[in-house]
């Protein structure tokens, strides 16, 4: 653990493994796709070969279709190679726009169970903080949890990563009043170490309407 | 034989099913349980296939649903998972012979169907 803090450990190692099967499974599924398209082309072959006229629209059609399929798994695969290497090492430029955009690729599957939206708003410039990039998407991750809870089917939670004066700040927006505190109190009690290791405070906005996750800008604790 | 495949991979239901009526098996599909629950109003299927993972009403609550509504229905459960939790859950409904875990062959669905219908 990049961290070096035992404490942690466990519960990034949840984290790790959630993530893991989330992935593996969305990877089986486009398997899935192309190995019936795979099948369809055999099926269509076989017909040909006893006669029957081939179709050329259908076999585009597939062939589409398969190249849909390698895009959406090297998405996938990009996802988790970042997801992977945010473990490697302590960064002292972690952009939290980017980190809230993974955040939001590798909670898609979570969201569509719950049959939420989640969309990771893209800052106009980097959010730069000095952190340990692997722990913080697994506090973000805890927070939209309880977010994507508390807003229940039909909502969406939006991602917000903004910067401040003293460092940055993710809101997590759509939240119904009073919301807010009873999402915060849920992930406090879920959060283990995380927020002192990542010197963050997470806590309701102004409105209890919004959870907000603020951030130093370093160093490093 | 009329069969009712249910998974929200579209391409995936939607594929299938071709395949499986190229092979003279009629087969729907629907991407949800609401919409499922909603086929089976006006259609009569003699099996579901029904991926275990699915959104907001997963694929053991809906088989539950679908018993209700179908009482003589038989059920195969596709995952793409392979946690040993969700086998042993799955197998505990459907048996472990019908579990299957994707990508399928479909010559072996297609024996499961029919295994499936003469219990």
């Amino acid at each position: 653990m990049a961290t070096g803090s035992d404490e942690v450990e466990p519960i990034g190692v949840r984290f790790f493994g959630k993530m893991s099967a989330s992935i593996s499974h969305e990877i089986k599924n486009v398997l899935a796709v192309i190995n019936e398209n795979a099948g369809l082309l055999q099926d269509i072959c076989f017909m040909a070969d006893r006669g029957k006229p081939v179709d050329v629209s259908r076999l585009k059609r597939i062939a589409s279709d398969v190249m849909d399929q390698v895009r959406r798994a090297d998405r996938i695969v990009t996802a988790m190679s970042r997801f992977a290497h945010s473990a490697d090492e302590p960064s002292a430029a972690t952009d939290l726009g980017e980190l809230t955009a993974l955040l939001g690729v590798l909670a898609m599957r979570f969201a569509a169970m719950r049959g939420v939206a989640v969309q990771a708003l893209a800052p106009s410039a980097p959010v730069l903080v000095a952190t340990f990039p692997f722990e913080l998407l697994n506090l973000l991750w805890i927070c939209l949890d309880c977010a994507m809870t508390a807003a229940g089917p039909g909502r969406m939670v939006e991602l917000v990563a903004e910067k401040t004066a003293e460092g940055g700040r993710v809101r997590f927006r759509s939240l119904e009043p009073p919301g807010a505190e009873s999402v915060a109190d849920s992930a406090l009690g879920r959060l283990s170490a995380l927020p002192r290791v990542l010197n963050a405070t997470i806590a309701a906005d102004d409105t209890n309407t919004e959870l907000v996750v603020r951030l130093p800008q370093g160093p490093l604790a | 034989m009329r069969v009712l495949l249910v998974d929200d991979e579209l391409e995936l239901v939607t594929t299938l099913a071709e395949r499986l009526e190229l092979r003279g098996i009629a087969a729907e599909w629907a991407t949800s349980a609401e919409e499922a629950l909603r086929r089976v109003e006006t259609n009569t299927f003699d099996i579901a296939v029904l991926d275990v993972k699915i959104p907001k009403v997963d694929g053991l609550e809906l088989k539950k649903r679908l018993q209700e509504k179908c009482p003589g229905m038989k059920f195969i459960f596709v995952t793409g998972h392979g946690s040993a939790r969700d086998f042993e859950t799955g197998a505990s409904e459907v048996g472990a012979d019908y579990y299957l875990v994707k990508p399928l062959n479909i010559e072996n669905l297609i024996a499961k169907i029919k295994e499936a219908l003469q219990r």
